[in-house]
């Protein structure tokens, strides 16, 4: 039996068609992905992403442990409700996964971790919480679970603000990778200024059992339903990293592109996988692929350059561009600019190695 | 869902018409574009290409996968759509006028025989 979120019976009213996703029943569509697309990149559309697993976690030593738990430092979180992008690292530096860290207080903080790797995460969290006065609760499931909406779109919170004039006052003022606690009638939220498109918008955390009628007064204010599919070519024009599709335990961050999540400032903080980064030889570099001819770059396929062979990681048609484009690890000394060739079943087409952020905020950066 | 009367169809969804001179026309099933999704490339087989019946010999790409196309009769590819090739999502529009590729059977009796082998309206509604 598929595990199902709170928008079960919204995704089925608006005519989704659902897959299963690690373990979830979700909509991949409600009809066109590359409309779906467009809404975001144009206007807004909406997202569940209740399948993701939300942790809270409190305790006096709450900041010391995620300081330990991280390759990001949460040091830097000074303002309540200020998120956090990391990686979780193992000892020899591959990713356990990715998240985001909301900082309410130094003892208080909630996690998010992704659907398909979240059984993993908890336990390595709970082991690592030895020696540390910390508790960690999970949010999803039974009478504290939580129901995730991300609305995205340059007209997302515009629209968002129509259906909840009420969360106006607190949300407007929110900054990039900002979030904050807003009291609704049926319990508190959190509304965060945090995505995975490369657009504006909101990610909305509320009880589940206000979940359906939130659905319902967004898209009475416009609000498209999006599937996982138009998710996923939003977030690799957007050069955003798809755990186990993109990186796994068997890389570092420096190869999957995410040197800049890590916090290296002070050199007194051990985290875990900290000397293994310091000592792994760096061989690849991740990057982006723009396809010169026509066809699809799909994950997994062979990229041949001068300096040796590479492969793509993801990869798919770009609504956007209106071509196709992958993200890719490739060897060191391949420039950004050069031209490669990407095996395709039988045939080898032409690409373009650019920097791996192709859209952002509805513009190409192409 | 759409299934016309007139066509035979693969269990690999696609289907067939047998055109008054004989050669054959090939497409992919109104099912097969609303489980593909929108279709943004087609890799279609080259023409004077000799297809066997089952033959894997072109490729429909939706955003999200690629999907191998078997040729569901025997014959030489002798006309490939190029409008549906420069406009993909035509397929998802319209699944049975967008028609795929063209052959021309060799054989007669053998591509009545293939035909005959496929599975009517009917059938194939009964397998979705």
């Amino acid at each position: 039996m598929p595990l199902r979120t709170p928008f079960h019976d919204s995704h089925l009213a608006a005519g989704a068609r659902m897959v299963d996703f690690s373990g979830w029943e979700m909509p991949i569509n409600y009809g066109s992905q590359i409309e779906e697309h467009h809404a975001v990149r144009t206007d807004a559309g909406m997202f569940d992403v209740s399948h993701m697993c939300a942790l809270d976690l409190t305790g006096i030593d709450a900041r010391a442990y995620l300081r330990h738990l991280l390759a990001n430092d949460v040091a830097k979180l000074a303002t309540p409700g200020k998120a956090l992008y990391s990686c979780m690292l193992n000892t020899e530096a591959g990713v356990i996964d990715d998240l985001i860290v909301y900082f309410f207080t130094p003892e208080h903080y909630r996690i998010v971790v992704n659907a398909g790797t979240a059984e993993k995460d908890i336990a390595w969290m709970q082991m690592q919480l030895k020696g540390f006065r910390a508790e960690l609760a999970e949010r999803r499931g039974g009478s504290h679970a939580v129901a995730m909406l991300a609305v995205q779109g340059p007209k997302a919170r515009e629209r968002f603000w129509a259906a909840f004039p009420d969360s106006r006052a607190v949300s407007e003022p929110l900054g990039i990778f900002q979030g904050v606690e807003f009291a609704s009638t049926g319990g508190d939220w959190l509304i965060a200024r945090t995505g995975y498109t490369g657009e504006d918008g909101f990610e909305i955390t509320l009880p589940s059992g206000e979940a359906a009628a939130t659905w319902q007064k967004l898209v009475a204010a416009g609000i498209r339903p999006c599937g996982l599919g138009a998710r996923d070519t939003l977030r690799l024009e957007a050069g955003m990293n798809l755990y186990s599709q993109d990186m796994d335990e068997s890389v570092s961050p420096y190869e999957a592109g995410l040197k800049w999540t890590v916090d290296l400032k002070d050199a007194a903080r051990d985290f875990v996988g900290k000397s293994a980064l310091a000592t792994r030889r760096l061989s690849v570099q991740f990057v982006g692929l723009l396809l010169l001819e026509r066809g699809v770059l799909r994950a997994h396929q062979k990229v041949i350059t001068p300096q040796g062979v590479g492969e793509t990681t993801s990869g798919s048609f770009s609504p956007t561009l209106n071509q196709s484009i992958a993200l890719a690890r490739l060897p060191l000394d391949v420039a950004i600019g050069s031209e490669v060739e990407v095996e395709i079943r039988d045939k080898r087409l032409k690409a373009r190695v650019v920097k791996p952020t192709f859209v952002r905020n509805g513009k190409s950066l192409i | 869902m759409n299934t016309p009367t007139n066509l035979k169809y693969a269990a690999s969804h696609e289907w067939a018409k047998l055109e008054d001179d004989g050669s054959v026309t090939i497409g992919i099933s109104d099912h097969a574009q609303e489980a593909l999704g929108d279709i943004v490339f087609l890799d279609l087989p080259a023409l004077g290409r000799e297809l066997k019946a089952g033959e894997e010999c072109a490729v429909v790409e939706s955003v999200k996968a690629a999907s191998d196309i078997y040729s569901p009769v025997s014959g030489e590819v002798t006309e490939i759509n190029q409008a549906a090739i420069d406009a993909p999502e035509s397929i998802n529009a319209d699944a049975y006028a967008n028609w795929l590729f063209r052959v021309k059977p060799a054989d007669t009796a053998k591509c009545s025989s293939e035909l005959a082998a496929l599975l009517d309206s009917t059938a194939y509604a009964a397998t979705l």
